[in-house]
């Protein structure tokens, strides 16, 4: 008894002090509330909306904080997967779920003539990407008329990304200019467009990769299991682990899967997703090995391998 | 210190205790900062430098970077850590950053943002962008160099942005053998400038970017000074939102939640103050009062929300109230007003054209607005005014503007969400200017609209009529004059009350003044909308005959009038059949330079995209011009 008093006595106090003094916002409280802003400006704003959600973490995060923004309203767009055909099984369960659970129309879009050409990383290199990726991308805008659409980029993800601003325009054909970008100030968005043009908008630009982590964890989102820990038949190849997700993974002479402890950084279609070897099995310990890492997120993908301006080209091509 | 120890080392409880160290992190703050510097200053190195520091480049980007030092670097074998934040493809050749880049690190205690900002002369546009959303700038000196021009400039738009935090960075001390005599001199000669434009206060660190100095820890190479060094400084400075949050409660509504007929939630971000249920609010302009009722999240209801964050409130009544509408406390309401001074930095490559109409988004509203022309230009430079009569891009000046409605308000100077502003262009959508709110001017407050007994309708119902605006636009020589004449005469046979407005005629008298600038252009057809517009009031058919070269005018004139009562008719002749025609002889005075301004010559046509009338007059005559708008006219 004297015991529950005296908490309640030190509960009440420290209401008493937080009410009275005032409140320093956390970093993630300040990017979490420039999410929210920037996400309702473009609901206010843009005449047919839709936000990209590729099933990653930084996706999954973006989702949530739309379900914040226009709580205890759904929010009011449409989820759009460009799918390559190619992603792990996992991102697929995931994808179906999150979007049944945010009560949000999910659409799926693949590329007609991708499918038709049976376009697959084993035999067509860059092409993969770009007929599934970029084009998939540009035909589903195209298709459904959306004027803007959320990604989930953030700009210290690599070089070229850092100079992109928030609300990011795009001519008639989806061309990226960089030198013809609007100011950003203070936090006045200006969404405007002539017909035709589309917007693409970055309401996470301001987050790193370890504020995600963290947000997972402290929001208790949930995530593609790939991103934990567990043995997985894998091969390596070109120095890089990949996991053998199904029958359509072409195993070359001498190749045999083995089982390996690993998990993936950054998740993209599974034979172009390298994995890491590691034992974290909870979201500490990924953020902590994360922490102690020495290579760069986008170390795994095969995308910007070749050249550090890689991604620029790609981005002035209409790649998100 | 050499560059293979950085001292922000992984923090060993990352290893030992992972959880300890989450929690700690999660009440991380935030300082979002801005570093000024001239090309040569040093300021790509020093930021590639914190990034270094505070472990946020990884092996894969070292051997890049490595790779890249020795093939473009500018300091030979060694590290170029400025290659590691100069961008895109083409600056990299250049070697010199172009645009506003934004940068991330974080150490124990805070997370940054860096504002990464060219230095050189054309660039102001770039700098006021990245100044607009930082707690703290940085200012680079060069030891060797001193004080330069750059040095006033950026100084003086530090200040112009409101930064309360400012960092005098003395860079390079390696190179004038970490002298003191040297810093203090430089501060000296700074402290005096600082004075002159109003900074009331600043830190002084000498550093060296390149060698590591006075970065991250005090060092050995300066025993002389015993400040701060930078990091630790960044890490401990104190934030503003304290200073926001203990401003009275006021919110942009950005979105009203309406999911259902019984929720009706007014979404925003909370620009100062603090808010908790039972709070009497206004709503603003139009002062209705109510009181908070919830506030609501995803998580829950909650019982206090503060300067900064997102939230979404309810109210006790039902009160008219949309996006656009600011809800303040009702004790300590904003100031409404639909004239303003305000400072204006011009970031467009066409310059500003006073009196044409642009958007002006403040808050979460956009309304029309329209620029005086400017009192004065500011020298950025040496913060002389100068005498000009526009403004063109990276110029800033001071203007009175208009908007054509009441906006509550409050100075820049007080809060950065409510008395700063973008004008967007209404034809290109660019951004063409961002503006800071000095105060409201008191004429607009005094002069109130004289409601007369004697309206519009009973003008227009005495002449049996319906008042128009039938406005003829093309080139010199198109025959928008003879069309409007021969439509005139036949509506007077139709005894319809009409009255012609003539290009050439208002110009020897009520616009005698006016010459043939693009400014000039826009005023002259300012004044004939709004005379056009007095006779529908007095429920006249008006037919205008002017080139009205520009659609943002034609736009303008369009919405002073009653909907549908204006009347656009395209007179379209091509450049080469008007200039044959020649009839004033004036395209050759034009072409032989006698003549400057002189639209579809040195002055551009902008032919209307959607006018409800366009007559060929290669196709048909003016007299068949003529009855085909008297038909869209009178059915």
């Amino acid at each position: 008894m004297t015991k529950a008093r005296r908490y309640m006595t030190v509960n009440s106090f420290l209401t008493e002090m937080l009410t009275m003094s005032l409140k320093s916002l956390t970093h993630l409280q300040r990017l979490e509330a420039e999410s929210i802003h920037i996400m309702r400006e473009v609901v206010a704003e843009a005449e047919n909306p839709v936000m990209l959600y590729s099933v990653g973490k930084d996706s999954a995060v973006m989702l949530h904080l739309a379900k914040k923004a226009f709580y205890p309203a759904p929010p009011p767009f449409p989820l759009l997967h460009v799918d390559t055909t190619w992603k792990f099984r996992d991102m697929y369960a995931l994808r179906d779920k999150a979007a049944k659970d945010a009560g949000m129309e999910l659409l799926v879009y693949q590329n007609p003539e991708a499918v038709e050409k049976g376009i697959n990383p084993f035999d067509h290199g860059s092409l993969h990407t770009d007929m599934w990726k970029t084009e998939g991308l540009k035909q589903a805008l195209d298709k459904y008329g959306f004027d803007v659409a959320f990604g989930g980029a953030r700009r210290d993800e690599e070089k070229s990304r850092a100079k992109e601003r928030v609300f990011s325009f795009r001519s008639a054909n989806h061309r990226w200019d960089p030198k013809n970008q609007r100011p950003e100030l203070w936090r006045l968005y200006n969404a405007r467009k002539a017909k035709g043009e589309s917007v693409r908008v970055f309401p996470i630009s301001n987050w790193t990769e370890l504020d995600i982590w963290q947000y997972i964890h402290l929001e208790g989102i949930e995530i593609v299991p790939l991103y934990f820990s567990a043995p997985r038949p894998t091969v390596e190849r070109d120095g890089l682990i990949l996991m053998v997700d199904d029958e359509r993974f072409r195993l070359n002479a001498g190749e045999e899967p083995v089982m390996r402890s690993v998990r993936f950084r950054t998740l993209g279609c599974y034979p172009l997703t390298g994995a890491v070897e590691s034992h974290a099995t909870t979201l500490p310990e990924v953020i902590q090995e994360m922490l102690l890492t020495t290579t760069s997120e986008r170390q795994g993908r095969a995308i910007d391998h070749d050249q550090a301006a890689s991604m620029e080209k790609k981005k002035q091509e209409g790649y998100f | 210190m050499t560059v293979n120890d950085p001292i922000y080392k992984t923090d060993a409880l990352i290893a030992e205790n992972i959880d300890a160290y989450l929690e700690t992190h999660q009440h991380k703050t935030m300082l979002r900062f801005i570093t000024c510097g001239s090309v040569d200053d040093g300021k790509s190195t020093l930021i590639g430098r914190l990034l270094y520091d505070s472990k946020m480049i990884f092996e894969d980007q070292l051997a890049t970077l490595e790779a890249d030092s020795k093939r473009v670097g500018t300091q030979g074998q060694e590290i170029d850590f400025a290659l590691l934040v100069d961008g895109l493809a083409a600056e990299r050749e250049q070697g010199i950053t172009i645009d506003v880049a934004y940068r991330f690190f974080a150490t124990e205690k805070r997370k940054f943002i860096v504002a990464d900002t060219p230095g050189h002369e054309q660039y102001t546009r770039n700098m006021v962008t990245g100044a607009s959303t930082a707690d703290l700038a940085v200012i680079l000196i060069d030891a060797r160099k001193g004080m330069l021009t750059q040095t006033r400039r950026h100084s003086y738009l530090v200040k112009l942005l409101g930064i309360r935090h400012i960092v005098l960075a003395v860079n390079k001390m390696d190179l004038v053998d970490y002298d003191q005599a040297t810093f203090d001199r430089i501060v000296a000669e700074y402290t005096s400038f600082a004075q002159s434009i109003g900074i009331e206060s600043f830190t002084a660190i000498p550093i060296s970017g390149f060698k590591g100095d006075n970065i991250t820890g005090l060092s050995d190479n300066m025993p002389w000074y015993t400040g701060t060094a930078l990091l630790p400084h960044l890490e401990t400075v104190e934030v503003d939102a304290t200073v926001e949050q203990s401003q009275p409660f006021r919110m942009s509504v950005q979105w009203v939640n309406r999911p259902n007929l019984d929720f009706r939630g007014f979404s925003g971000l909370i620009a100062s103050g603090t808010v908790r249920p039972g709070d009497q609010i206004r709503v603003l302009p139009s002062g209705k009062t109510s009181t908070i009722a919830r506030i609501v999240s995803l998580e829950g209801d909650r019982d206090l929300a503060v300067a900064g964050e997102s939230v979404t409130l309810t109210l006790a009544d039902e009160i008219d109230c949309s996006r656009g509408q600011v809800i303040v406390a009702a004790q300590a309401p904003l100031e409404v007003a639909d004239q303003f001074e305000s400072t204006i930095v011009w970031m467009d490559e066409a310059e500003m054209v006073p009196g044409r109409a642009y958007w002006l988004k403040i808050g979460t509203q956009t309304v029309s607005a329209t620029i005086h022309a400017p009192k004065y230009e500011v020298n950025v430079n040496t913060q002389e005014h100068l005498a000009t009569k526009t403004l063109d891009l990276n110029a800033i000046g001071v203007a009175n503007v208009t908007t054509d409605r009441e906006i509550p308000f409050a100075p820049y100077a007080e809060n950065r969400d409510l008395g700063g502003f973008i004008l967007i262009d209404k034809m290109t959508n660019r951004t063409v200017a961002a503006g800071m709110i000095h105060f409201a001017l008191r004429r607009a407050q005094n002069i109130h609209w004289q409601a007369t007994d004697i309206g519009r309708d009973h003008h227009a119902n005495m002449k049996h009529q319906k008042p128009a605006v039938l406005w003829l636009t093309g080139l010199s020589g198109s025959g928008k004059s003879t069309i409007a004449n021969i439509i005139e005469k036949k509506l007077a046979r139709m005894n319809r009350h009409t009255f012609l407005l003539d290009g050439d005629n208002v110009r020897h008298g009520l616009n005698k003044d006016l010459g043939f600038t693009e400014a000039d252009r826009v005023e002259n057809i300012r004044r004939v909308g709004e005379v056009a517009k007095l006779m529908t009031d007095a429920g006249l058919i008006v037919v205008t005959a002017f080139i009205s070269p520009f659609r943002s005018e034609r736009d303008m004139v369009r919405g002073m009038m009653q909907p549908g009562e204006f009347i656009e008719v395209f007179v379209d002749t091509p450049l080469e059949v008007a200039e044959g025609r020649d009839v004033k002889g004036l395209y050759a005075k034009a072409r032989s330079g006698q003549l400057k301004n002189f639209t579809g010559i040195d002055s551009p046509y902008e032919a209307p995209d959607a006018a409800e009338i366009r007559i060929d007059t290669t196709q048909i005559s003016a007299e068949e011009a003529a009855d085909l708008i008297i038909a869209r006219l009178i059915p």
